[in-house]
């Protein structure tokens, strides 16, 4: 037996029946860290991790998580383990407290083992952004994971670890995820504590997990929703987050969202939606067309709203409380020499059109306009789950694209996120979930529902799951 | 369109110091993603109000009671330069 196929909750489960030791599956997964090549990590924190699997060990009664090791992406602040945030401008880092995410999953017992490579501070698709290096597609080391939480997809897919913490700004979970050949699920806006999380854009950054199960997410996200005194914007989560059984789905209405499945989508990876839809109509299910007109402005609407709250909120990256700096004779020369040299160009791209959004004068016309579709947007979805349970669509438009291939056109790049983007505008929770191979790589499918609808979105991603028995383990990986 | 000033102008209300090559490479860059962004100009929205917060939420708030912050000697660890136990800057303009 490879500890490492095991799935999170076979893992749990192995230590529960004494077979195997918390100690031995960090071990397993730190090993096959140390030969890591996809270049996943960027911090391994192994003298730690062991001596929590041990301490774990030694306990007398083990804790719900029972020392799975976790991955954990570099957004997520980790007490004296360095924390990038995939940025220069966050070199060395080590900050003095622990994301509350990433303390509540070590309270339940997950050991980290790492933090994860991204897209610098969560900007891209690719995670070709990341300040220091590029992490491989595990399908194909030419092609990109997805991003901007392409570490914690590939350590997953990798079988590095069984999952990981990523971040969703505007699709950085699920897109990763479905390149990957994984499932990724951003929450509804609000359930996961963001303490800790080094913020993007504020109105739409959510934490959540990526695993190669969708028990595996669901019972991630169980310890980690849930209200925050130290996040204001933290809901008190109604009801808990259950580990889905579900096989059937019957008298579920599935809404396919017409202008998600036409131009600008793949004929490939629509045609393997496609047959998802059957398989789910096999268990059930009643697909019907929905149609989303103003989701299509989605794309441009995120592109004023998300660089506008990320001018504000790295604002606060100036090198004087951390991080390197550059010398200058005056404050002003400091503050603009250090972010002009040591943040990337998406960065310095995105803190412009932000900045440029909502300066005097173009404010009401780009700000102000976009926070109003942002409005019509939030009503369509509104709409829709009048008639339908859950909307489906692709997660991508493409399957993983090469390495370097979108790099000179930022636009390109930011139609990686143009099926993820709606849900994110309305704070809806979606998932994605491998659902067949187009090209000879992963093609997800992502699934949304109203918010608070988790528990009957891993249901039926379940369902949908154990019918299409997607094979999470890509080709050539070394047993 | 963005012209050669109003990038000069944008970089300096962000705090960021270009090359002459990267406010080029910005204008034209900048340029392209509003051509696209431009869609919502034509979108009808008489009437429609402006969403900030997609979860309603208002007045949130904790008890006022005092509880302990970070000491000062963990909130200083990380900067560059302090000098008696405060950041330290370049003299300002």
């Amino acid at each position: 037996m490879n500890l490492r196929d095991l799935s999170a909750v076979q893992q749990i489960e192995e230590i529960r029946a004494g077979r195997v030791s918390s100690l031995d599956l960090v071990d397993a997964h730190l090993a096959a860290i140390a030969h890591d090549d996809v270049e996943a990590f960027l911090a391994v924190d192994a003298d730690g991790a062991r001596s929590r699997a041990r301490a774990i060990d030694a306990m007398p009664e083990r804790p719900p998580l029972a020392g799975v090791p976790i991955a954990v992406k570099d957004a997520l602040s980790t007490r004296d383990i360095v924390t990038t945030s995939g940025s220069k401008m966050l070199e060395g880092f080590r900050p003095v407290y622990t994301a509350t995410c990433v303390a509540r999953l070590e309270a339940a017992g997950a050991v980290v083992v790492g933090k994860t490579n991204m897209d610098e501070f969560a900007m891209g698709s690719s995670t070709e952004n990341s300040a220091y290096k590029n992490t491989l597609n595990p399908w194909d080391h030419t092609r990109v994971p997805g991003g901007s939480s392409g570490g914690s997809a590939a350590a997953v897919s990798a079988r590095q670890v069984p999952w990981s913490l990523g971040s969703d700004t505007g699709g950085s979970i699920r897109q990763p995820a479905a390149l990957c050949g994984i499932v990724g699920m951003k929450p509804t806006y609000g359930a996961i504590s963001r303490y800790g999380l080094i913020a993007f854009a504020s109105s739409l950054d959510q934490v959540g997990p990526l695993a190669r199960t969708v028990a595996d997410a669901a019972l991630l996200l169980k310890y980690v929703v849930g209200h925050d005194p130290m996040d204001s914007t933290s809901l008190h989560w109604p009801t808990p987050i259950e580990v889905p059984t579900a096989t059937d789905l019957t008298g579920l209405r599935i809404g396919v969202v017409e202008e998600l499945m036409g131009q600008g989508i793949d004929p490939g990876i629509r045609a393997v939606v496609d047959d998802a839809l059957v398989q789910a109509e096999g268990l059930g299910a009643t697909i019907v067309p929905v149609s989303l007109p103003t989701s299509l402005s989605g794309l441009a609407t995120y592109y004023v709203l998300a660089p506008a709250e990320c001018s504000a909120n790295l604002a606060r990256f100036d090198g004087i409380r951390y991080g390197p700096s550059a010398d200058a004779d005056t404050l002003l020369d400091q503050y603009e020499v250090t972010r002009g040299t040591l943040f990337g160009a998406e960065v310095k791209r995105r803190i412009m059109l932000g900045t440029f959004a909502l300066a005097s004068g173009y404010y009401d016309q780009y700000y102000g306009r976009a926070q109003r579709v942002r409005t019509l947007i939030v009503r369509e979805f509104a709409r829709a789950f009048a008639h339908v349970d859950v909307l489906a669509s692709p997660t991508s438009p493409t399957v993983a694209f090469p390495i370097g291939d979108r790099t000179a056109d930022p636009y390109s790049m930011y139609l990686a996120d143009v099926c993820t983007i709606p849900a994110s505008l309305a704070g809806l929770p979606a998932l994605s979930i491998p659902c067949g191979m187009a090209e000879g790589l992963p093609v997800g499918l992502q699934l949304a529902g109203p918010a608070f609808s988790e528990n009957r979105l891993l249901d039926v991603a379940h369902a949908l799951e154990q019918a299409i028995a997607f094979d999470t383990r890509p080709p050539g990986l070394p047993q | 369109m963005i012209d050669d000033a109003t990038v000069r102008h944008v970089a300096r209300l962000a705090r960021l110091r270009l090359s002459d090559a990267e406010e080029q490479v910005m204008r034209e860059e900048l340029s392209g993603i509003l051509a696209h962004i431009d869609a919502i100009q034509a979108m009808d929205l008489d009437g429609v109000e402006p969403t900030t917060h997609v979860v309603e939420l208002e007045n949130v708030l904790r008890a006022d009671v005092p509880r302990p912050s970070l000491p000062r000697d963990e909130a200083l660890r990380e900067a560059r330069n302090t000098v008696d136990g405060e950041f330290a800057v370049p003299r300002m303009d």
